[in-house]
Protein backbone atom coordinates (compact mmCIF):
# COMPACT_ATOMS: atom_id res chain seq x y z
CA UNK A 1 0.00 0.00 0.00
CA UNK A 2 2.84 2.69 1.41
CA UNK A 3 4.85 1.37 -1.74
CA UNK A 4 2.21 2.32 -4.40
CA UNK A 5 1.61 5.73 -3.05
CA UNK A 6 5.15 6.44 -3.08
CA UNK A 7 5.32 4.95 -6.52
CA UNK A 8 2.49 7.66 -7.82
CA UNK A 9 3.66 11.20 -7.86
CA UNK A 10 1.22 13.99 -6.92
CA UNK A 11 0.04 16.25 -9.49
CA UNK A 12 -0.67 20.18 -9.23
CA UNK A 13 -2.06 21.69 -12.16
CA UNK A 14 -2.44 25.47 -12.59
CA UNK A 15 -5.95 26.38 -13.52
CA UNK A 16 -5.89 28.64 -16.62
CA UNK A 17 -9.52 29.27 -18.09
CA UNK A 18 -8.24 31.55 -20.84
CA UNK A 19 -8.11 28.68 -23.39
CA UNK A 20 -11.42 27.50 -21.87
CA UNK A 21 -14.25 27.32 -23.82
CA UNK A 22 -17.07 29.71 -23.30
CA UNK A 23 -19.00 28.71 -20.31
CA UNK A 24 -22.74 30.65 -21.07
CA UNK A 25 -23.02 30.18 -24.88
CA UNK A 26 -26.52 32.43 -25.81
CA UNK A 27 -28.73 30.44 -27.23
CA UNK A 28 -29.50 30.80 -30.98
CA UNK A 29 -32.92 33.36 -31.79
CA UNK A 30 -34.73 30.45 -33.18
CA UNK A 31 -34.06 28.31 -29.80
CA UNK A 32 -34.69 31.43 -27.40
CA UNK A 33 -38.36 31.64 -29.45
CA UNK A 34 -39.16 27.87 -28.96
CA UNK A 35 -38.77 28.69 -25.43
CA UNK A 36 -41.42 31.21 -25.11
CA UNK A 37 -44.34 29.17 -24.01
CA UNK A 38 -46.66 31.65 -25.90
CA UNK A 39 -45.04 31.28 -28.97
CA UNK A 40 -45.58 27.38 -28.93
CA UNK A 41 -49.10 27.35 -27.66
CA UNK A 42 -49.65 30.08 -30.46
CA UNK A 43 -48.76 27.64 -33.18
CA UNK A 44 -50.64 24.66 -31.27
CA UNK A 45 -53.78 26.91 -32.15
CA UNK A 46 -52.99 27.78 -35.77
CA UNK A 47 -52.57 24.02 -36.34
CA UNK A 48 -56.19 23.81 -34.64
CA UNK A 49 -57.38 26.80 -36.62
CA UNK A 50 -56.56 25.09 -40.00
CA UNK A 51 -57.35 21.79 -39.42
CA UNK A 52 -60.93 23.51 -38.52
CA UNK A 53 -61.46 25.31 -41.66
CA UNK A 54 -60.53 22.48 -43.88
CA UNK A 55 -63.02 20.29 -41.95
CA UNK A 56 -65.23 22.69 -42.35
CA UNK A 57 -64.67 22.97 -46.53
CA UNK A 58 -64.79 19.86 -47.10
CA UNK A 59 -67.56 19.48 -45.36
CA UNK A 60 -69.44 22.02 -47.12
CA UNK A 61 -72.66 22.42 -44.90
CA UNK A 62 -72.82 26.17 -42.62
CA UNK A 63 -75.86 25.69 -41.05
CA UNK A 64 -73.92 22.06 -39.33
CA UNK A 65 -70.37 23.38 -38.77
CA UNK A 66 -69.38 26.62 -40.49
CA UNK A 67 -65.75 27.29 -41.44
CA UNK A 68 -63.37 29.02 -39.42
CA UNK A 69 -63.14 31.80 -41.56
CA UNK A 70 -67.33 31.97 -41.22
CA UNK A 71 -67.22 32.24 -37.67
CA UNK A 72 -64.42 34.68 -37.76
CA UNK A 73 -66.82 36.45 -39.79
CA UNK A 74 -69.68 36.44 -37.39
CA UNK A 75 -67.58 37.08 -34.42
CA UNK A 76 -65.75 40.47 -36.17
CA UNK A 77 -69.14 41.91 -37.52
CA UNK A 78 -71.13 40.62 -33.86
CA UNK A 79 -68.37 42.63 -32.35
CA UNK A 80 -68.60 45.28 -34.64
CA UNK A 81 -71.93 45.62 -34.20
CA UNK A 82 -71.16 45.95 -30.48
CA UNK A 83 -74.00 42.69 -29.70
CA UNK A 84 -71.00 40.25 -28.44
CA UNK A 85 -69.24 43.07 -26.38
CA UNK A 86 -72.62 43.81 -24.58
CA UNK A 87 -73.59 40.34 -24.33
CA UNK A 88 -69.82 39.75 -22.72
CA UNK A 89 -70.12 42.90 -20.28
CA UNK A 90 -73.37 41.71 -18.84
CA UNK A 91 -71.81 37.91 -18.18
CA UNK A 92 -68.62 39.18 -17.29
CA UNK A 93 -70.75 41.62 -14.12
CA UNK A 94 -72.61 38.91 -13.25
CA UNK A 95 -69.34 36.46 -12.89
CA UNK A 96 -67.75 39.47 -10.58
CA UNK A 97 -70.19 39.70 -7.81
CA UNK A 98 -70.29 36.04 -8.02
CA UNK A 99 -66.76 35.25 -7.94
CA UNK A 100 -66.15 38.01 -5.03
CA UNK A 101 -69.43 37.07 -3.43
CA UNK A 102 -67.57 33.53 -3.42
CA UNK A 103 -63.99 34.52 -2.48
CA UNK A 104 -65.74 36.40 0.84
CA UNK A 105 -67.48 33.43 1.91
CA UNK A 106 -64.46 31.18 1.49
CA UNK A 107 -62.24 33.38 2.82
CA UNK A 108 -64.63 33.51 6.27
CA UNK A 109 -64.73 29.52 6.17
CA UNK A 110 -61.16 29.07 6.10
CA UNK A 111 -60.66 31.73 8.58
CA UNK A 112 -62.97 30.06 10.94
CA UNK A 113 -61.41 26.92 10.13
CA UNK A 114 -57.61 27.64 10.87
CA UNK A 115 -59.45 29.38 13.74
CA UNK A 116 -60.71 26.34 15.65
CA UNK A 117 -61.25 22.54 15.23
CA UNK A 118 -65.16 22.82 15.05
CA UNK A 119 -64.29 25.14 12.19
CA UNK A 120 -61.71 23.10 10.36
CA UNK A 121 -64.88 20.06 10.86
CA UNK A 122 -67.48 22.87 9.46
CA UNK A 123 -65.47 23.03 6.77
CA UNK A 124 -64.28 19.77 5.73
CA UNK A 125 -67.78 18.05 5.89
CA UNK A 126 -69.68 21.32 4.00
CA UNK A 127 -67.34 20.77 1.50
CA UNK A 128 -67.64 17.00 0.84
CA UNK A 129 -70.85 17.38 1.37
CA UNK A 130 -71.17 20.33 -1.58
CA UNK A 131 -68.01 19.75 -4.04
CA UNK A 132 -69.40 17.29 -5.82
CA UNK A 133 -72.87 18.51 -6.29
CA UNK A 134 -72.71 20.62 -9.77
CA UNK A 135 -73.72 23.92 -9.65
CA UNK A 136 -76.58 23.05 -12.62
CA UNK A 137 -78.45 21.14 -10.22
CA UNK A 138 -79.29 23.71 -7.79
CA UNK A 139 -80.54 25.72 -10.74
CA UNK A 140 -84.38 24.07 -10.43
CA UNK A 141 -84.17 25.06 -6.36
CA UNK A 142 -82.53 28.89 -7.14
CA UNK A 143 -85.66 29.09 -9.34
CA UNK A 144 -88.11 28.66 -6.73
CA UNK A 145 -85.81 30.80 -4.69
CA UNK A 146 -84.72 33.52 -6.71
CA UNK A 147 -87.12 33.49 -9.51
CA UNK A 148 -85.77 33.79 -12.78
CA UNK A 149 -82.54 36.16 -13.48
CA UNK A 150 -79.26 37.01 -12.43
CA UNK A 151 -79.87 36.37 -8.41
CA UNK A 152 -80.30 32.87 -9.10
CA UNK A 153 -77.04 32.75 -11.16
CA UNK A 154 -75.38 34.07 -8.26
CA UNK A 155 -76.22 31.88 -5.96
CA UNK A 156 -75.13 28.90 -8.58
CA UNK A 157 -72.25 30.59 -9.33
CA UNK A 158 -71.17 30.97 -5.66
CA UNK A 159 -71.74 27.91 -5.06
CA UNK A 160 -69.33 26.80 -7.82
CA UNK A 161 -66.96 28.78 -6.67
CA UNK A 162 -66.81 28.68 -2.75
CA UNK A 163 -66.00 25.06 -2.29
CA UNK A 164 -62.85 25.34 -4.64
CA UNK A 165 -61.46 28.23 -3.25
CA UNK A 166 -62.24 27.15 0.02
CA UNK A 167 -60.76 23.51 -0.14
CA UNK A 168 -57.20 24.94 -1.84
CA UNK A 169 -56.93 27.37 0.99
CA UNK A 170 -57.36 25.72 3.89
CA UNK A 171 -55.28 22.95 2.29
CA UNK A 172 -52.67 25.24 1.60
CA UNK A 173 -52.74 27.09 4.96
CA UNK A 174 -52.41 23.35 6.65
CA UNK A 175 -49.34 23.32 4.39
CA UNK A 176 -47.54 26.54 5.51
CA UNK A 177 -44.38 24.62 7.09
CA UNK A 178 -44.26 25.07 11.22
CA UNK A 179 -41.33 27.00 10.91
CA UNK A 180 -42.78 29.52 9.12
CA UNK A 181 -45.24 29.71 11.61
CA UNK A 182 -42.58 29.92 14.25
CA UNK A 183 -40.68 32.71 12.31
CA UNK A 184 -44.07 35.04 12.81
CA UNK A 185 -44.79 34.14 16.19
CA UNK A 186 -41.23 35.03 16.91
CA UNK A 187 -41.76 38.88 15.61
CA UNK A 188 -44.71 38.49 17.85
CA UNK A 189 -47.70 38.32 15.31
CA UNK A 190 -50.31 36.68 16.40
CA UNK A 191 -54.27 35.88 15.43
CA UNK A 192 -55.36 37.46 12.07
CA UNK A 193 -52.26 39.19 11.65
CA UNK A 194 -50.52 36.38 11.42
CA UNK A 195 -52.66 34.83 9.15
CA UNK A 196 -52.89 38.40 6.88
CA UNK A 197 -48.99 38.58 6.76
CA UNK A 198 -47.53 35.03 6.78
CA UNK A 199 -50.14 32.25 5.95
CA UNK A 200 -52.15 34.18 3.35
CA UNK A 201 -48.33 34.74 1.34
CA UNK A 202 -46.83 31.38 2.40
CA UNK A 203 -49.89 29.46 1.26
CA UNK A 204 -50.43 31.87 -2.00
CA UNK A 205 -49.56 28.86 -4.24
CA UNK A 206 -52.45 26.78 -3.19
CA UNK A 207 -54.83 30.09 -2.95
CA UNK A 208 -54.07 30.72 -6.51
CA UNK A 209 -54.75 27.57 -7.76
CA UNK A 210 -57.85 27.87 -6.09
CA UNK A 211 -58.75 30.94 -7.39
CA UNK A 212 -58.23 29.42 -11.04
CA UNK A 213 -60.14 26.18 -10.27
CA UNK A 214 -62.89 28.59 -8.80
CA UNK A 215 -62.39 30.84 -11.93
CA UNK A 216 -63.04 28.17 -14.16
CA UNK A 217 -66.18 26.51 -12.39
CA UNK A 218 -67.76 29.68 -12.41
CA UNK A 219 -67.08 30.91 -16.55
CA UNK A 220 -68.36 27.00 -17.07
CA UNK A 221 -71.74 27.50 -14.76
CA UNK A 222 -72.33 31.29 -15.53
CA UNK A 223 -72.61 30.24 -19.22
CA UNK A 224 -74.67 26.69 -18.39
CA UNK A 225 -77.14 28.82 -16.21
CA UNK A 226 -77.69 31.55 -18.72
CA UNK A 227 -78.46 29.11 -21.28
CA UNK A 228 -81.15 28.00 -19.31
CA UNK A 229 -82.27 31.62 -18.04
CA UNK A 230 -80.38 33.86 -18.55
CA UNK A 231 -83.11 36.31 -20.38
CA UNK A 232 -84.93 37.92 -17.86
CA UNK A 233 -83.49 41.39 -17.44
CA UNK A 234 -83.72 42.08 -21.24
CA UNK A 235 -80.45 42.13 -21.95
CA UNK A 236 -78.78 38.03 -21.57
CA UNK A 237 -75.06 37.01 -21.81
CA UNK A 238 -73.16 35.03 -23.57
CA UNK A 239 -75.01 32.32 -22.97
CA UNK A 240 -78.02 33.49 -24.23
CA UNK A 241 -76.52 35.14 -27.41
CA UNK A 242 -75.71 31.28 -28.37
CA UNK A 243 -78.79 30.16 -27.12
CA UNK A 244 -81.17 32.84 -29.46
CA UNK A 245 -79.18 32.39 -32.34
CA UNK A 246 -78.88 28.37 -31.97
CA UNK A 247 -83.03 28.96 -32.35
CA UNK A 248 -82.41 31.12 -35.22
CA UNK A 249 -79.93 28.54 -37.11
CA UNK A 250 -77.17 31.04 -37.24
CA UNK A 251 -74.95 28.09 -36.68
CA UNK A 252 -72.14 30.86 -36.88
CA UNK A 253 -73.06 33.07 -35.11
CA UNK A 254 -73.41 29.88 -32.27
CA UNK A 255 -69.62 29.53 -32.50
CA UNK A 256 -68.72 32.85 -32.88
CA UNK A 257 -70.90 32.73 -29.11
CA UNK A 258 -68.89 29.93 -27.92
CA UNK A 259 -65.63 31.39 -29.70
CA UNK A 260 -66.18 34.37 -27.13
CA UNK A 261 -66.62 31.45 -24.21
CA UNK A 262 -63.02 30.25 -25.74
CA UNK A 263 -61.52 33.93 -25.58
CA UNK A 264 -62.47 34.81 -22.64
CA UNK A 265 -61.31 31.60 -20.94
CA UNK A 266 -57.89 31.92 -22.51
CA UNK A 267 -57.29 35.41 -21.71
CA UNK A 268 -58.36 34.93 -18.14
CA UNK A 269 -56.11 32.00 -17.90
CA UNK A 270 -53.41 32.90 -20.06
CA UNK A 271 -52.84 36.69 -19.33
CA UNK A 272 -54.37 37.60 -15.93
CA UNK A 273 -53.51 34.26 -13.81
CA UNK A 274 -50.39 34.17 -15.90
CA UNK A 275 -49.27 37.29 -14.61
CA UNK A 276 -50.27 36.96 -11.68
CA UNK A 277 -48.10 34.11 -10.96
CA UNK A 278 -45.35 35.25 -12.56
CA UNK A 279 -45.24 38.00 -10.40
CA UNK A 280 -45.93 36.08 -7.55
CA UNK A 281 -45.36 32.62 -6.80
CA UNK A 282 -42.31 31.97 -9.66
CA UNK A 283 -40.79 34.97 -8.82
CA UNK A 284 -40.48 34.09 -5.24
CA UNK A 285 -39.38 30.72 -6.48
CA UNK A 286 -42.63 28.96 -4.60
CA UNK A 287 -43.53 27.30 -8.09
CA UNK A 288 -41.20 26.75 -10.94
CA UNK B 1 -11.98 36.91 25.89
CA UNK B 2 -13.74 34.66 28.50
CA UNK B 3 -14.86 36.67 31.36
CA UNK B 4 -15.86 34.32 33.90
CA UNK B 5 -15.24 36.94 36.75
CA UNK B 6 -17.12 39.64 34.82
CA UNK B 7 -20.12 37.02 34.41
CA UNK B 8 -20.06 36.35 38.27
CA UNK B 9 -20.22 39.70 38.80
CA UNK B 10 -23.59 40.58 36.93
CA UNK B 11 -27.09 39.10 37.17
CA UNK B 12 -27.71 36.47 34.40
CA UNK B 13 -29.73 37.29 31.08
CA UNK B 14 -31.55 34.02 31.28
CA UNK B 15 -32.27 31.95 33.83
CA UNK B 16 -33.50 28.24 33.65
CA UNK B 17 -34.06 26.50 36.94
CA UNK B 18 -35.91 22.90 37.14
CA UNK B 19 -37.30 22.93 33.53
CA UNK B 20 -39.09 19.77 33.01
CA UNK B 21 -40.59 19.43 29.47
CA UNK B 22 -43.13 16.96 28.22
CA UNK B 23 -45.02 16.66 24.76
CA UNK B 24 -47.47 14.29 23.49
CA UNK B 25 -47.45 11.97 20.59
CA UNK B 26 -50.44 10.52 19.67
CA UNK B 27 -50.01 7.57 22.10
CA UNK B 28 -47.54 9.03 24.63
CA UNK B 29 -46.49 11.79 26.95
CA UNK B 30 -42.39 12.10 26.29
CA UNK B 31 -40.11 13.58 29.14
CA UNK B 32 -37.82 15.56 26.79
CA UNK B 33 -35.74 17.12 29.60
CA UNK B 34 -35.82 16.52 33.30
CA UNK B 35 -35.05 19.19 35.65
CA UNK B 36 -32.58 21.26 33.43
CA UNK B 37 -31.02 24.45 35.53
CA UNK B 38 -28.52 26.42 33.81
CA UNK B 39 -27.67 30.39 33.55
CA UNK B 40 -26.41 32.28 30.99
CA UNK B 41 -24.81 35.57 31.09
CA UNK B 42 -24.99 38.44 29.21
CA UNK B 43 -22.25 38.13 26.39
CA UNK B 44 -21.97 34.46 26.80
CA UNK B 45 -21.95 32.17 23.54
CA UNK B 46 -23.78 29.19 25.20
CA UNK B 47 -23.76 26.00 23.80
CA UNK B 48 -26.67 23.46 24.47
CA UNK B 49 -24.26 19.70 23.62
CA UNK B 50 -25.77 16.59 23.60
CA UNK B 51 -26.67 13.64 21.49
CA UNK B 52 -30.03 13.87 19.08
CA UNK B 53 -32.70 12.65 21.96
CA UNK B 54 -31.59 14.74 24.79
CA UNK B 55 -34.11 17.12 24.75
CA UNK B 56 -32.20 20.41 23.83
CA UNK B 57 -34.11 21.52 20.33
CA UNK B 58 -36.79 21.12 22.46
CA UNK B 59 -35.08 22.77 25.35
CA UNK B 60 -34.40 25.63 23.13
CA UNK B 61 -38.08 26.20 21.90
CA UNK B 62 -39.09 26.32 25.41
CA UNK B 63 -36.65 29.14 25.99
CA UNK B 64 -38.00 30.55 22.79
CA UNK B 65 -41.47 30.44 24.21
CA UNK B 66 -43.51 28.30 21.93
CA UNK B 67 -43.48 25.56 24.54
CA UNK B 68 -44.45 25.58 28.64
CA UNK B 69 -42.42 23.73 31.02
CA UNK B 70 -44.60 21.44 33.24
CA UNK B 71 -42.33 22.21 36.13
CA UNK B 72 -39.63 24.70 36.59
CA UNK B 73 -39.44 28.20 35.42
CA UNK B 74 -37.45 30.20 32.62
CA UNK B 75 -36.75 33.36 32.80
CA UNK B 76 -35.37 36.30 31.08
CA UNK B 77 -34.01 39.38 32.40
CA UNK B 78 -36.38 38.52 35.85
CA UNK B 79 -39.17 38.01 33.45
CA UNK B 80 -41.21 34.93 33.36
CA UNK B 81 -41.36 34.05 29.46
CA UNK B 82 -44.64 33.11 28.31
CA UNK B 83 -44.73 33.08 24.63
CA UNK B 84 -42.38 33.98 21.90
CA UNK B 85 -41.57 37.43 21.08
CA UNK B 86 -39.33 39.28 19.86
CA UNK B 87 -36.63 39.56 22.70
CA UNK B 88 -35.58 35.97 21.68
CA UNK B 89 -34.87 36.18 18.17
CA UNK B 90 -34.63 32.05 16.70
CA UNK B 91 -32.35 31.14 13.94
CA UNK B 92 -33.47 28.02 13.03
CA UNK B 93 -31.49 25.01 10.84
CA UNK B 94 -34.20 24.91 7.91
CA UNK B 95 -33.59 27.26 5.18
CA UNK B 96 -37.22 27.77 4.62
CA UNK B 97 -36.98 30.04 7.78
CA UNK B 98 -36.93 32.92 5.19
CA UNK B 99 -40.00 34.35 4.22
CA UNK B 100 -39.67 33.42 0.45
CA UNK B 101 -42.60 36.40 -0.86
CA UNK B 102 -39.58 39.16 0.37
CA UNK B 103 -36.04 39.73 -0.96
CA UNK B 104 -33.47 39.76 1.98
CA UNK B 105 -33.27 42.86 2.25
CA UNK B 106 -37.30 42.86 2.96
CA UNK B 107 -37.20 39.79 5.20
CA UNK B 108 -34.77 41.63 7.57
CA UNK B 109 -37.06 45.01 7.71
CA UNK B 110 -39.90 43.16 7.86
CA UNK B 111 -39.04 41.46 10.90
CA UNK B 112 -38.38 44.60 12.85
CA UNK B 113 -41.34 46.72 11.83
CA UNK B 114 -43.90 43.55 12.19
CA UNK B 115 -42.69 43.18 15.21
CA UNK B 116 -42.48 47.17 16.38
CA UNK B 117 -38.30 46.82 17.11
CA UNK B 118 -37.53 49.94 14.89
CA UNK B 119 -39.61 52.23 12.29
CA UNK B 120 -39.52 51.72 8.71
CA UNK B 121 -36.35 53.91 8.29
CA UNK B 122 -34.35 52.96 11.25
CA UNK B 123 -36.00 49.27 9.70
CA UNK B 124 -33.92 49.82 6.06
CA UNK B 125 -30.87 51.37 7.74
CA UNK B 126 -30.22 48.52 10.19
CA UNK B 127 -30.93 45.92 7.67
CA UNK B 128 -28.43 47.46 5.21
CA UNK B 129 -26.09 47.81 8.23
CA UNK B 130 -26.57 43.53 9.22
CA UNK B 131 -26.63 42.29 6.10
CA UNK B 132 -23.08 44.47 5.45
CA UNK B 133 -22.12 42.52 8.39
CA UNK B 134 -22.76 38.85 6.80
CA UNK B 135 -21.42 39.72 3.64
CA UNK B 136 -24.64 39.69 1.34
CA UNK B 137 -24.61 43.40 0.24
CA UNK B 138 -24.49 42.10 -3.17
CA UNK B 139 -27.26 39.91 -2.77
CA UNK B 140 -29.62 42.37 -0.73
CA UNK B 141 -32.66 42.55 -3.25
CA UNK B 142 -32.41 38.58 -4.45
CA UNK B 143 -35.12 36.26 -3.54
CA UNK B 144 -34.02 34.02 -1.04
CA UNK B 145 -34.86 30.81 -3.54
CA UNK B 146 -31.71 32.14 -5.40
CA UNK B 147 -29.18 32.16 -2.75
CA UNK B 148 -27.26 28.63 -1.61
CA UNK B 149 -28.27 27.06 1.97
CA UNK B 150 -25.51 29.45 3.74
CA UNK B 151 -26.08 32.44 2.18
CA UNK B 152 -30.07 31.60 3.75
CA UNK B 153 -28.44 30.85 7.11
CA UNK B 154 -26.25 34.42 6.95
CA UNK B 155 -29.35 36.21 6.23
CA UNK B 156 -31.58 34.18 9.40
CA UNK B 157 -28.30 35.72 11.67
CA UNK B 158 -28.29 39.01 10.14
CA UNK B 159 -32.09 39.33 10.83
CA UNK B 160 -31.93 37.84 13.95
CA UNK B 161 -28.90 40.27 15.19
CA UNK B 162 -30.51 43.06 13.37
CA UNK B 163 -33.65 42.63 16.14
CA UNK B 164 -30.82 43.80 18.50
CA UNK B 165 -32.62 40.97 20.72
CA UNK B 166 -31.62 40.04 24.29
CA UNK B 167 -30.27 36.71 23.19
CA UNK B 168 -30.01 34.79 19.91
CA UNK B 169 -31.62 31.35 20.33
CA UNK B 170 -29.71 29.33 17.33
CA UNK B 171 -31.21 25.33 16.93
CA UNK B 172 -28.42 23.78 14.95
CA UNK B 173 -27.83 26.42 11.94
CA UNK B 174 -25.14 25.03 10.32
CA UNK B 175 -26.48 21.18 10.28
CA UNK B 176 -27.73 21.35 7.40
CA UNK B 177 -24.62 22.93 5.57
CA UNK B 178 -21.88 20.84 3.88
CA UNK B 179 -18.58 20.55 6.08
CA UNK B 180 -16.61 23.53 4.27
CA UNK B 181 -19.34 25.91 4.39
CA UNK B 182 -20.02 25.02 8.12
CA UNK B 183 -16.61 25.61 9.34
CA UNK B 184 -16.67 29.20 7.12
CA UNK B 185 -19.94 29.79 8.94
CA UNK B 186 -18.63 29.15 12.93
CA UNK B 187 -15.73 31.49 11.81
CA UNK B 188 -17.81 34.38 10.67
CA UNK B 189 -20.33 33.50 13.64
CA UNK B 190 -17.38 34.15 16.02
CA UNK B 191 -16.21 37.32 14.00
CA UNK B 192 -19.86 39.03 14.14
CA UNK B 193 -19.32 38.26 18.27
CA UNK B 194 -16.15 39.94 18.58
CA UNK B 195 -17.98 42.96 16.60
CA UNK B 196 -21.15 43.29 18.75
CA UNK B 197 -20.70 40.66 21.41
CA UNK B 198 -24.30 39.27 21.73
CA UNK B 199 -25.36 36.85 24.06
CA UNK B 200 -26.44 33.83 22.23
CA UNK B 201 -27.68 30.33 23.02
CA UNK B 202 -26.09 27.51 19.98
CA UNK B 203 -27.48 23.86 19.93
CA UNK B 204 -25.47 21.22 18.39
CA UNK B 205 -24.83 17.40 18.43
CA UNK B 206 -21.17 18.27 17.88
CA UNK B 207 -18.70 18.81 20.17
CA UNK B 208 -16.21 20.03 17.75
CA UNK B 209 -18.64 22.65 16.58
CA UNK B 210 -19.77 23.27 20.56
CA UNK B 211 -15.89 23.98 21.63
CA UNK B 212 -15.44 26.03 18.88
CA UNK B 213 -18.36 28.30 19.17
CA UNK B 214 -19.14 27.74 22.65
CA UNK B 215 -17.37 29.98 25.40
CA UNK B 216 -19.20 27.90 28.37
CA UNK B 217 -20.76 24.10 27.23
CA UNK B 218 -23.76 22.39 28.87
CA UNK B 219 -24.05 19.17 28.47
CA UNK B 220 -27.17 16.98 28.32
CA UNK B 221 -27.60 13.34 28.90
CA UNK B 222 -30.49 11.58 26.81
CA UNK B 223 -33.94 10.09 27.51
CA UNK B 224 -34.83 12.40 29.01
CA UNK B 225 -32.31 15.02 29.00
CA UNK B 226 -30.64 16.01 32.40
CA UNK B 227 -27.58 18.14 33.08
CA UNK B 228 -24.82 16.25 33.10
CA UNK B 229 -21.88 19.04 33.20
CA UNK B 230 -21.29 22.53 32.54
CA UNK B 231 -18.03 23.13 31.23
CA UNK B 232 -15.77 26.14 30.36
CA UNK B 233 -14.78 26.08 26.61
CA UNK B 234 -10.99 26.42 25.10
CA UNK B 235 -10.60 30.14 23.86
CA UNK B 236 -9.81 30.62 20.17
CA UNK B 237 -6.13 31.14 20.65
CA UNK B 238 -5.74 28.07 21.82
CA UNK B 239 -7.82 26.19 18.95
CA UNK B 240 -5.72 23.48 17.67
CA UNK B 241 -3.77 22.75 20.78
CA UNK B 242 -3.53 20.01 22.86
CA UNK B 243 -6.34 21.90 24.98
CA UNK B 244 -8.65 21.40 22.66
CA UNK B 245 -8.22 17.76 21.76
CA UNK B 246 -8.19 17.06 25.87
CA UNK B 247 -11.08 19.15 26.19
CA UNK B 248 -12.67 16.45 23.15
CA UNK B 249 -12.10 13.42 24.50
CA UNK B 250 -13.01 14.90 28.21
CA UNK B 251 -16.43 15.47 26.84
CA UNK B 252 -16.54 12.11 24.32
CA UNK B 253 -15.87 10.01 27.89
CA UNK B 254 -18.50 12.29 29.74
CA UNK B 255 -21.00 11.59 27.10
CA UNK B 256 -20.31 8.16 26.86
CA UNK B 257 -19.50 6.81 30.22
CA UNK B 258 -22.56 5.62 30.99
CA UNK B 259 -23.30 3.40 28.14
Amino acid sequence: MTDLVSFRPEIIRDVQSGDAPVVAKTLSPAERIYRLGFVRKAVILAVLAVAWEIYGRWLGNPLLFPTFGQTVEAFVSNVASGVIPQRMLVSLQTLVIGYGIGIGLAALLTTLAIGSRIGADLLETLTSMFNPLPAIALLPLALIWFGLGTGSIIFVLVHSVLWAIALNTHAGFRSVSNTLRMVGQNYGLRGLKLVRLILIPAAFPAILTGLKVGWAFAWRTLIAAELVFGVSSGSGGLGWFIYENRNQLETANVFAGLFTVILVGLFVENVIFANIERRTIRRWGMQH
Amino acid sequence: MLAPSDAASASPLLSVAGVTLQYKTPDAVVTATRRVSFEVYPADRFVLLGPSGCGKSTLLKAIGGYLTPVEGQISLKGRKVSGPGPDRMMVFQEFDQLLPWKTVRENVVFALTASGRAGQTEAEDRARAYIDKVGLTKFIDSYPHTLSGGMKQRVAIARGMAMEPDVLLMDEPFAALDALTRRKMQDELLRLWDDTRFTVLFVTHSIEEAIRVGTRILLLSPHPGEVKAELNSVPPEEMGTGKQAALETRINDMLFASH
